[in-house]
């Protein structure tokens, strides 16, 4: 029971990570129905960042702020430079220059950084949270960051005038132009904040998994079943889905198929969602006109 | 009255297809000028045109600057709002995020806060649907809503495509009303494309008469009213 | 050379002439560039067949790299354990991949876009993983993978293995592309364009998009898995960490930089992933995939057509004069 109780939990802080990716991939479906797979190599890019500031003596959280500074302004500068002039072209244009941004990054922190494995720290000790033997403090920690997260981006899109234009934008940007919002910035800020949380998800598993230029593909696979299991379109239940993602991971992990084929699983995973319920469980169905 | 509204030889269309050719009309400060012509005419397409929402070429004046090489979000914020056809509602937010983004060019707050009860005052039905989702709202409200969007941008000018459009009588009768109470009480002068040519011209001052992508006849509107055989002709009532 | 056009004299004996001079080739060449050709000529053939797929019907797969995968397991499998003879793998790997991609064509029939792109890319993630399953290992050989046996040219030819592997690849690459040609001229082609471009349009027409999105899905995956047993056979081996999500990626490369439907792209497609890492590796082990990354940007941007339509271009300017 006790072993089962740890095999949850420590899926639940999981999840968690599959969460932060999913919610950054929310942000750029929501308002240009794109599936950006270079998501997890941008994260990934961002955790070197991050690690080269910890290497130049940087605290832990001078570096992790820095980080989530620059890779904000790389997402909109990103946006405005190589995406906007696909803006309107057919998906394959897109879907290329996602996988032309994916290899690009994979390669510059390969070049970069080389292909060795790194150790990368986790900020949380154990004074931090209350002992118990389920979780340890990375877990924990890992859990209480994906909700403030949550937390933080629900306030911003409900609660601010920027976030109320954002959502606008989102959702009608001809009636949004007309409303005076520059509809061009509202994307390149949806992908300045994905790549924020983006970075804020690198940082968190990177410590897991050791950093490395490959260290994302999993989790970004995990990711994407998380976002379409909630409903790409809808940042709860992708927060939500990660989770259960998680947790199923772990459990299948440990109890019935062993953890070598966890990809699979991810895939499994994806094209049943896709196929019986493609809008997730608390997606829009999209209906289209014929 | 100084023009508001310049437009000089305007061309406009869609991909390779050309709607307007060379079209030239004025709106003057402070009045209701009606744009009127069949289907296909290219009432809505110079709408369009000029609010930098198609590709045009031509001379567009407004307030005294040339918009028509800018972006529809700038020549909005120069304070001419747009209620484009079919109502561009934000289905998904609530009737009060619909208004509130109206106002999102606005720093002034308090006078936002204020603007809004103003249009709750003008359209009671919106108040009641407040935290309603937009997409919710009757075709009427959703119009209703539309026009109190665009105007709690506080624009100089009002732009309105068609917004009697599929709307029952009485309702229309309301809209009607409260255009020009906005226009009297609180100067915004008024363009307006409509269908219904003999509601028009019982509101406008100023009508022009559009066909194939040329007006064919301008002036007050009480003369083109009383001209039968111009009102046979072109307005068929 | 455009799937739509017809063959006059004048192209019938340009064909020739290429076919010659192909052929001619490794007599001109060492063993190991005489393979790296061999190489390119595999990586022609998958392209073609991606291409027939996500050029001509317009359904993007980012994972072209499993069929690649079963073809070349199928081959190196019936070679190892059951000493096949290598020309008899072909037809084997050819069938049971049109039989997974038709099968795989199925589901994607409701996936469109983004989505259908996003299922293929879990797939090529996935695929390394399937390929070391324990339970498998008894015939794929785990991690180590398989190593296989050279063939010998035929009849005592004087032939070296690889100029003999060469011309043995070439041939079938012929025949792949002039079905290829048949299809995509005919009836099936304009379906499978009319597929991608007004889906609704052409289902009202009364063609059976299931059934030729499903079958075009097979045909593409048939040609990648004849293309990966060759491709095994050639290298002698295969291992699960050859068919990682790159390689699909790398098949993504080509078709873009050869050009979007169209069959002679397929073979610029074929160079450029051959031979360009090959020069870049000089420089860098990442550098291959950093100028993959921005090749790739510079032919959505500057040149969507690829490689065969500024040929097309710049020959119409030639003749024109």
């Amino acid at each position: 029971m006790e072993a089962f109780l740890h095999q949850i939990l420590s899926g639940l802080a999981a999840g968690g990570i599959y969460a932060s990716l999913a919610l950054a991939l929310v942000m750029i479906y929501q308002s240009t129905h794109h599936i950006n797979f270079a998501q997890g190599e941008m994260a990934m890019f961002s955790t070197y960042l991050a690690w080269t500031f910890i290497d130049a003596g940087f605290s832990y959280w001078i570096a992790f702020v820095a980080t989530l500074g620059i890779s904000f302004l790389a997402g909109i500068l990103i946006e405005r430079i190589v995406i906007r002039p696909v803006e309107r072209a057919p998906v394959l244009s897109v879907v290329i220059v996602f996988i032309a941004l994916l290899v690009i990054f994979n390669s510059l922190a390969g070049w970069i950084y080389t292909y060795t494995i790194k150790s990368f720290p986790s900020p949380f000790s154990a004074g931090l949270f209350p002992q118990n033997p389920y979780m340890s403090p990375h877990e924990m920690g890992t859990i209480a960051v994906t909700f403030i997260v949550l937390i933080l981006l629900y306030a911003f899109f409900r609660f601010t005038p920027l976030g109320l234009a954002m959502r606008a934008a989102a959702q009608n940007p001809v009636s949004s132009r007309l409303a005076g919002i520059r509809v061009g910035w509202m994307l390149a800020l949806g992908w300045g904040l994905a790549a924020t949380i983006g970075a804020v998800a690198g940082m968190m598993v990177a410590p897991v998994v050791y950093l490395d230029p490959n260290m994302m593909a999993g989790v970004l696979l995990y990711a994407f079943a998380a976002a379409l299991l909630g409903g790409i379109d809808n940042p709860f239940g992708a927060v939500l889905g990660g989770f259960i993602v998680g947790v199923a991971e772990n459990l299948l992990g440990a109890y019935v198929i062993g953890t070598e084929l966890k990809l699979t699983v991810a895939l499994v995973l994806i094209v049943a969602v896709l196929l019986f319920k493609p809008s997730g469980f608390f997606g829009r169905v999209i209906v289209t006109r014929v | 009255m100084a023009a508001l509204l310049e437009v000089t030889d305007l061309h406009a269309g869609y991909g390779p297809t050309n709607v307007l050719s060379g079209i030239a009309f004025n709106v003057e400060e402070g009045g209701i000028t009606a744009l009127l012509g069949a289907n296909g005419a290219g009432k809505t397409t110079t709408l369009r045109a000029v609010c930098g929402m198609i590709r045009r070429r031509g001379s567009v004046t407004f307030a005294g600057e040339r918009i028509d090489g800018r972006a529809t979000e700038d020549i909005v914020r120069l304070g001419l709002a747009h209620v484009p056809d079919g109502r561009g509602t934000f289905v998904q937010l609530t009737t009060e995020e619909n208004l509130r983004i109206g106002a999102l060019t606005r720093r002034d707050r308090k006078a936002v806060a204020a603007d809004m009860d103003r249009m709750y005052g003008y359209f009671p039905r919106l108040r009641e649907r407040g935290s309603q989702q937009a997409g919710t709202l009757s075709g009427g409200e959703q119009q209703m809503l539309a026009i109190a969007r665009a105007l709690m941008l506080r624009p100089k000018l009002l732009v309105l495509d068609e917004p009697s459009f599929g709307l029952a009588p009485l309702v229309v009768q309301d809209i009607f009303r409260i255009m020009r109470t906005v226009n009297r009480e609180e100067k915004v002068s008024i363009l307006l494309v409509e269908q219904n040519a003999r509601l028009a011209l019982e509101l406008a001052d100023q009508a022009l008469l559009l066909e194939t992508g040329k007006v064919v006849l301008g002036g007050p509107a009480a003369q083109i009213r009383d001209d039968e055989t111009v009102r046979r002709a072109y307005l068929g009532y | 050379m455009k799937a739509g056009g017809g063959l006059d004299g004048r192209r019938l004996a340009g064909v020739v002439l290429v076919v010659l001079a192909l052929a001619a080739l490794p007599f001109f060449l060492s063993d190991y560039r005489t393979f790296q050709f061999t190489q390119a000529i595999v990586y022609a053939i998958v392209l073609l067949g991606l291409n027939i797929l996500t050029g001509y019907n317009g359904q993007i797969s980012l994972g072209h790299g499993a069929f690649f995968a079963i073809g070349a397991y199928t081959a190196a499998i019936l070679m190892d354990r059951f000493g096949v003879p290598y020309w008899a793998t072909l037809p084997a790997a050819g069938l049971i991949c049109f039989v997974f991609g038709f099968l795989f064509g199925l589901p994607a029939l409701r996936l469109q876009g983004h989505y259908l792109a996003l299922a293929t890319f879990a797939l090529a993630v996935a695929t390394p993983q399937l390929l070391k399953y324990k339970r498998l290992e008894e015939w794929t050989g785990g991690v180590q993978g398989i190593v296989i046996i050279k063939p010998d040219p035929p009849f005592g030819l004087p032939l070296s293995q690889d100029r003999w592997l060469y011309l043995f690849t070439l041939v079938v690459a012929i025949v792949l592309f002039a079905v290829a040609w048949n299809i995509l001229r005919g009836r099936t082609g304009r379906a499978l364009i009319a597929l991608r471009d007004q889906p609704i349009a052409a289902e009202a027409m009364g063609v059976n998009g299931a059934i030729y999105k499903s079958t075009a899905f097979g045909i593409s995956a048939l040609y990648t898995g004849i293309g990966g047993a060759l491709g095994a056979i050639a290298v002698q081996f295969v291992a699960p960490d050859s068919f990682t999500a790159f390689l699909s990626i790398s098949f993504v490369v080509g078709i873009v930089v050869g050009g979007l439907a169209t069959l002679s792209g397929a073979v610029w497609g074929a160079l450029f992933i051959q031979f360009v890492p090959n020069f870049a590796d000089q420089i860098s082990k990442a550098a291959p995939w950093a100028i993959y990354g921005a090749v790739l940007l510079a032919f959505i941007y500057l040149m969507p057509g690829g490689v065969a339509s500024m040929l097309r271009g710049v020959a119409a300017k030639v003749l024109r004069r």
